[in-house]
């Protein structure tokens, strides 16, 4: 009785042990695809889109905002995309974002992975404010850094003047003409991708890249003297200790250690 | 012709109601109808009301992610539908894998593949243990993990937004169900199914056996994709109150001795008794 | 010869740079140069869009254009280029170029008017034409067979299509694109100057301290200009103003210093404003030596209609026009004067709601006096002209106001230098003769014109409209160099040189492109054929052209390189070599000639026109064209036989017009020489036919003329001008120089015309009239004035002016269609940088098509809500001749303020064409394409 008991107990650790490491091992085959299929940080999600690592939470991949595009810019990550699968998102050289004024895309997201408060002014919706992305110029290979007259992408900008501006400078080498060459603002550009489809080079010489992949950052420790907007910066400023490979030994121990001196 | 549609009218209609369902989530991509938008991870009927997958839900709860106040109404709405009708009634007439295995399981049959010998057992209960997994990743990893690999979605997204090489996920599962395991991705694996399994534990429409008319001729067995909820048959005059049971009531077609038929679960006496008889396979 | 890749780098960068320098290359060195490009070919070439004439190199790899550079020894863009120009080479070989000659036919494969197109032998369509030729000749004389001639002709097709028109059928009805682009422009040149074509050149941007651009939008239709406006801006930021005058807000506001948005029309009245600030506030800034010396003042009628149909027109009378259209077309016969123009004509004896009774003016103009011109500028007052002119609803009256002042102060202010540009926006006026010549007025009278950096200066927009269209005389009035058909003198001149009989030119010459259309439309023409230009795509009215030409009883014949709408109403379609498939030249908007070579063999069976019109010629004799022929159309007289007198010049009846004007002795001198240095290692497919083995008109393989074809028309061609001040230099230096600025006298080109210091013919004049004058405008044509007052003339006998220019009284008036309640939006329609006029070249260009794929409506958001249309949408644009949808665009590089929209042509898509109204500047023939009243709705 008791040994077929104990078998009994036995058999049932066992069975647990089992199926605890195929769940571990699942698991772990599993997590490391996730972790793959969700890496892909070149990905231009609809406007209003939150935080990528949010937005991979959020997104139920219902396809809502896909169904409102008038444009079929939006689709749906499909297996072969090698994206977030279901997820959506935008190539703008094959279709960019033709920034409605009544984004039909966001207030349908039923979970708020696009967000409409963060593409509102004052209670309307406002495309201007959308960060899509930013454009970036190649300026080996934009033509318009050649010399030649193109700013196609100055010109296809819904935000001309803003988001796209032209920089004159003379063309020293023909003496008689003017560069004209597109300078993007990252303030104002929407990542609309609308100059990236209208580059006429092979394969464009300006695209749009996720702000996060495509910026860099000051930092928070200065401000512009001359800038008053830039004050705002200061809200996230903190003071921390700072380390360097010099400085990493509590000062005794380093005023301590005499090697190398003399 | 009546007796056709005697042994088939469930079949026909869950066929029906899936390829329309299909068809509607199709055309509001394709021309824009707004009769049923999204697809089965959340919809919009009418452009009014909100649909959403509650598993989806649980998994954004455990990534992490705030839900918005229309996927939580979406997702209770849908929870109680499922609490009525029957949890698993989403597999048998709603989903669109449902028939790909079906396929795989009646060429199954005709090919009499479950006549080889088999080493596989491979327990049913295993689509709980990913159904937590899912949920276990979910949060250490903060993405809806199942979502990101559902062959489920694949297909049914599939079909509505392109399908890349999601066909791909068909023809795995089809080749699994029909050489591999038995019922194996609908009745092992799928988490979704799990989880459906789980509400269907207290949901009210049942399938009712009469054992005073079964002449235990055990073609309810044979077509059951999970025979384990008619451990009755033949023994006691009782509801199927197992949730792995889809309602989709092939049992009852196949009956030709009015043995088996839908009731309402008599709610606090049967469930007890469901329980005390239960077993699994 | 091995070359190391060091070597390599030094010997091609040392022969590009020589050649910018435009110096001798050591023959080492080039030999080294062409052997380490051996597998390519490059050679200079001109760029075949606008009429900037930017300088290129084409890149030739197994007999195919491979590539395109910029030529950096070009003077006009030194190697530089627009996006037009970079895909010079992506031009010829889209998928659906034309290969062979279609035919509409029926099942049996008889023609068929209403029959699909099926694939023809050149010998096949060439029978089609014949025939159709010789019944159109049967049932309407020469008046019945018409061509749509083109600006973008190279110089040899041009000659060689107006020979075989007037020397050959002895029709006029032969009227190039040209006319809806330049033609306001060439009368105001005549009237003015009494010649064609611009005193100043490009050279002027670098010179000048202020760049005014009327109704021109350079930076996108000329951006190379644009750029070097630019580069001008730049070097001197201060002292350099850039001023933009436009209808509504483009591009070339961009690097303005001051933008006038003026409504439509009110040009006319901005141009007079400043002529008052000069003459009635500032009169010290007349230059009264100068004007003295060389102006005199000038007035014509102002009732004179708007181009448009008359009642008594056939297709009007037939009721082939609603009564929608008739509503703006009824003004042509008479209209009531608005409030608005009433001031402006009050010195003409007009009040508001008088009606006006319109009448064919002609070109008739005569002499007044400076107090009658005085009189007349007397109602361009600042209050008045801002008043009609703001156009912008939304902006101050009084900021507008200090616009207008500054900009008179800009070109008054003593030593500053001014450069007035214009494209469209003053050509395509249904006063666009006039607003051309009041331009000149503000230059004159402040002796601002014809020297270096000042100048009122008119911008062309096709590659050759100077070059071939004007300068080769393809018009329905002209002939070469400035010669014209209505004159019995020049005709004699021509047909001399021609070695026809004398009288055989007509002398009607009044079909121009419009007429020809409504010919057509009246049954008059029967047969029609179209080259290298689209008139079914870019006339006005458009529905009714293409009705009638695909309805009614006539043949209509488009060869072209691509399948466009014309093509597509066409009846035969003959498959045309494009630029770099055959030898050319081409002028631009400075007057310089540019020459190329044929770079390669045309695609498929296609030949170019010149061959295709030389192929026409020989199926007609002497008696087939020259006998006489009865009162036709415009001409109401017989226009007798000639073939009597083309026995005695030595032909027969039976001599082909083949014989007669291309294979003669002249001709046949021009040899052919692979060892000529020009003609080394270049095909000639005319000259020699070409291993394609073209089945030609007769049936059998062309095997080539045998003489230098080209050479021959451009030489003949260039022997009408020198002597005459349209000097050109002989046909081999082309193919040495990157272009040269006609007159060309003793191998110098000429930058600032009738500048005695320059212009080496204004030298001459000057001499022979033994005065000191700085300049003389020594054109001939309307040099004989009568004299009277603004209300006509007083006396009629002629006072020559030699070497005088004109400043003509001419007020601002309104068009004929204006925004009214049903109708309340201003149309103005135009272009785009991306694409070339109707887009059959750039549209197959996959990285232009996809940059622009469509035309857009651009509006002010404002109108957008309004008309209740949406950015993004699609909207009707429509009007009392048709409508069109297109997308609306409420942001990006156009910004119309309320109340106007802007919708480009070049898409065959958005047909906006059918919107438009053909009526046109009634001196020049040149349509308004820039105003027109519409209404926006949602589609």
């Amino acid at each position: 009785m008791k040994t077929q008991a104990m078998s009994e107990r036995r058999k049932f650790i066992l069975t647990m042990a089992r199926a605890a490491g195929l769940a571990a091992m699942g698991g772990l085959v599993w997590s490391a695809y996730l972790d793959e299929a969700t890496a892909s940080s070149l990905l231009l999600r609809p406007p209003g889109a939150i935080k990528e690592e949010d937005f991979l939470a959020t997104c139920i991949k219902c396809g809502l905002c896909v169904e409102a595009c008038p444009y079929d810019t939006l689709v749906l990550a499909k297996p072969g995309d090698n994206k977030p699968l279901g997820t959506p998102f935008f190539i703008p050289r094959e279709m960019p974002c033709y920034m409605c004024p009544d984004i039909p895309c966001v207030p349908v997201c039923p979970t708020g992975a696009l967000n409409q408060a963060s593409v509102t002014t004052d209670g309307k919706l406002d495309i201007n404010i959308a960060d899509m992305g930013v454009a970036v110029v190649d300026s080996k290979n934009c033509i318009a850094f050649w010399g030649i007259q193109c700013d196609a992408c100055y010109r296809a900008c819904p935000l001309l003047g803003q988001a796209i501006t032209i920089e004159y400078s003379k063309n020293e080498r023909t003496g008689k003409h003017a560069f004209m060459k597109p300078v993007v603002d990252s303030d104002f550009c929407t990542g609309c991708g609308l100059c990236e489809k209208a580059c006429v080079t092979e394969k464009a010489s300006i695209f749009i890249l996720p702000r996060e992949v495509a910026l860099g950052r000051a930092g928070d420790y200065y401000i512009k003297g001359w800038d008053k907007e830039d004050e705002k910066r200061l809200e996230n400023a903190t003071s921390k200790t700072t380390t360097t490979e010099l400085s990493k030994e509590k000062a005794v121990d380093s005023l301590n250690s005499n090697e190398d001196l003399y | 012709m009546k007796t056709l549609w005697n042994n088939y009218r469930y079949l026909i209609l869950r066929r029906v109601t899936q390829i329309s369902l299909l068809f509607l989530y199709f055309s509001a991509n394709a021309w824009g109808w707004k009769i049923l938008q999204g697809d089965l991870s959340s919809s919009l009927v009418f452009g009014v009301v909100p649909l959403s997958d509650p598993y989806a839900a649980l998994q954004m709860l455990a990534a992490g992610a705030l839900l918005a106040t229309n996927l939580l109404i979406g997702a209770v709405i849908i929870a109680t539908f499922y609490l009525i009708v029957g949890g698993r009634v989403f597999c048998s007439w709603v989903c669109p894998v449902n028939m790909i295995t079906d396929a795989a399981n009646y060429l199954r049959r005709k090919l009499q593949i479950d006549k080889l010998p088999s080493r596989q057992s491979v327990p049913r209960k295993m689509r709980y243990w990913v159904l937590a997994l899912s949920l276990i990743l979910s949060f250490i990893m903060g993405v809806t993990a199942f979502e990101f690999i559902s062959p489920i979605s694949m297909v049914h997204r599939g079909i509505i937004f392109g399908l890349g090489f999601g066909w791909a996920a068909m023809l795995i599962i089809f080749l699994f169900d029909l050489f591999v395991l038995k019922n194996g991705w609908c009745g092992h694996v799928c988490p979704l199914g799990g989880f459906y399994a789980l509400v269907g534990n207290f949901s009210l429409i049942r399938v009712q056996h009469t054992e005073e008319n079964c002449t235990l001729c055990m073609k309810c067995k044979v077509v059951c994709p999970e025979h384990q909820v008619l451990h009755m048959i033949g023994k006691e005059s009782l509801p199927v109150l197992s949730g792995e049971c889809t309602n989709c009531a092939r049992c009852i077609e196949v009956c030709d001795d009015d043995a088996l038929g839908f009731s309402l679960r008599k709610l606090a006496q049967n469930k007890k008794m469901g329980e005390k008889n239960e077993n699994n396979n | 010869m091995s070359l190391t890749r060091r070597d390599f780098l030094k010997s091609s960068a040392a022969a590009s740079a020589a050649a910018a320098m435009g110096m001798a290359v050591p023959s080492d060195v080039q030999a080294a140069a062409q052997s380490a490009e051996a597998n390519w070919r490059w050679d200079k070439a001109a760029c075949r869009f606008c009429g900037t004439g930017c300088g290129i190199m084409m890149a030739t790899k197994d007999g195919k254009i491979v590539a395109v550079k910029g030529d950096p020894a070009a003077p006009v863009n030194r190697g530089l280029n627009c996006i037009k120009g970079y895909f010079n080479a992506k031009i010829m070989y889209g998928a659906d170029r034309l290969t062979q000659p279609l035919l509409r036919v029926d099942a049996k494969g008889n023609f068929d008017k209403n029959g699909k197109f099926a694939p023809v032998s050149w010998k096949r369509a060439f029978d089609e034409m014949e025939l159709n030729i010789k019944k159109a000749l049967k049932s309407g004389g020469p008046e019945a067979v018409g061509v749509f001639a083109s600006g973008q002709y190279t110089v040899m097709e041009g000659y060689a299509a107006q020979k075989m028109m007037k020397g050959g059928f002895r029709s006029n009805a032969f009227d190039p694109n040209a006319r809806h682009c330049m033609a306001s422009a060439v009368v105001g040149f005549y009237q003015t100057f009494g010649i064609d074509e611009p005193s100043g050149c490009y050279d002027d941007i670098e010179l000048t301290d202020t760049i005014v651009s009327w109704g021109s939008n350079m930076a996108e239709m000329h951006p190379i200009l644009w750029s070097r406006v630019t580069d001008r801006k730049l070097s001197d930021p201060e002292r350099v103003k850039v001023i933009s005058i436009q209808t509504y807000r483009h591009r070339t506001s961009d690097l303005a210093d001051i933008e006038i948005i003026f409504s439509p029309n009110t040009d006319l009245a901005l141009w007079n404003y400043i002529a008052r600030e000069i003459v009635y506030n500032n009169p010290e800034s007349i230059d009264w030596d100068f004007v003295k010396k060389h102006i005199v003042f000038a007035a014509s009628p102002v009732n004179m209609g708007y181009g448009m149909r008359r009642s008594d027109e056939k297709s009007i009378k037939e009721g082939k026009y609603t009564a929608l259209e008739m509503e703006i077309i009824s003004k042509e016969m008479s209209k009531v004067v608005s409030a608005k123009e009433a001031p402006a004509l009050k010195p003409y004896g007009y009040k508001e709601g008088d009606v006006m009774v319109n009448k064919n003016a002609g070109l008739a103009h005569w002499e007044i006096s400076f107090d009658e011109y005085k009189k007349f500028l007397e109602p361009y007052t600042l209050d008045y002209v801002a008043e009609i002119s703001k156009g912008n609803p939304d902006e101050d009256i009084n900021e507008f106001k200090k616009k207008l002042q500054t900009l008179a102060d800009l070109y008054i202010e003593k030593d500053r230098k001014v450069v007035s540009f214009w494209t469209m926006g003053m050509n395509q006026h249904t006063r666009g003769t006039w607003v051309n010549t009041l331009s000149y007025n503000v230059h004159f009278l402040l002796n601002k014109q014809a020297k270096p950096g000042s100048g009122a200066f008119s911008l062309t927009g096709q590659p050759s409209a100077c070059g071939t269209a004007r300068e080769v005389g393809t018009f329905c009035h002209r002939l070469p160099a400035d010669m014209m058909v209505a004159n019995p003198a020049h005709r004699k001149i021509v047909e001399n040189k021609w070695m026809v009989p004398e009288g055989t030119i007509n002398a009607v010459g009044t079909q121009d492109i419009m007429r020809i259309h409504r010919d057509i439309e009246d049954g008059l023409i029967k047969f029609a054929w179209v080259n290298v230009c689209n008139p079914y795509q870019d006339t006005a009215s458009a529905t009714h052209w293409i009705k009638a030409a695909r309805e009614m009883d006539n043949f209509i014949v488009t060869s072209d390189g691509y399948p466009g709408i014309s093509a597509k109403v066409s009846d035969l379609i003959l498959p045309s070599a494009m630029i770099y498939e055959k030898w050319g030249a081409y002028g631009n908007a400075e007057r310089r000639t540019q020459h190329w070579r044929q770079q390669v063999l045309p695609v498929g069976d296609a030949m170019s026109d010149t061959w295709q019109w030389i192929e026409l010629s020989k199926r007609f004799t002497v008696k087939d064209v020259w006998g006489s022929y009865a009162p036709s159309g415009p001409r109401k007289d017989e226009l007798p036989s000639v073939i009597e007198a083309a026995k005695a010049l030595g032909y027969t009846e039976n001599t082909t017009m083949y014989e007669i004007l291309f294979a003669n002795k002249v001709a046949k001198s021009y040899k052919l020489d692979q060892k000529d240095p020009v003609q080394k290692g270049y095909d000639n497919s005319e000259g020699f036919g070409d291993k394609r083995n073209v089945v030609g008109s007769d049936g059998k393989v062309f095997k080539g003329y045998g003489f230098f074809v080209q050479k021959y028309l451009f030489e003949e061609y260039a022997a009408f001008g020198r002597g005459h001040g349209h000097d050109l230099a002989p046909f081999d230096v082309y193919h040495k120089v990157r272009g040269l600025k006609w007159p060309v006298v003793d191998g110098k080109e000429t930058q600032w015309r009738f500048n005695v210091q320059y212009d080496p013919y204004a030298a001459k004049a000057v001499k022979e009239a033994g005065t000191d004058n700085s300049h003389a405008f020594y054109g001939t044509l309307a040099k004989e004035l009568p004299y009277g007052d603004l209300m006509g003339i007083q006396k009629k006998e002629k006072t020559g002016l030699k070497n005088k220019a004109k400043i003509f009284a001419r007020p601002y008036m309104d068009p004929p269609e204006m925004p009214d309640t049903a109708f309340p939006v201003w149309l103005c329609t135009g272009r785009v940088l991306e694409h070339w006029h109707s887009g059959t070249m750039t549209m197959r260009v996959p990285e232009l098509y996809r940059a622009v794929p469509e035309a857009l409506c651009y509006m002010h958001p404002e109108d957008a809500k309004t008309y209740d249309v949406k950015q993004g949408e699609l909207c009707w644009v429509e009007s009392r001749r048709g409508k069109v949808k297109a997308r609306v665009e409420t942001r990006g590089r156009n910004r119309p303020s309320r109340g106007l929209v802007f919708v480009p042509w070049f898409d065959e898509k958005v047909f906006i064409n059918k919107v438009c109204l053909d009526a046109t500047c009634p001196q020049s023939g040149q349509t308004d394409y820039k105003k027109c009243a519409v209404k926006i709705y949602k589609a």
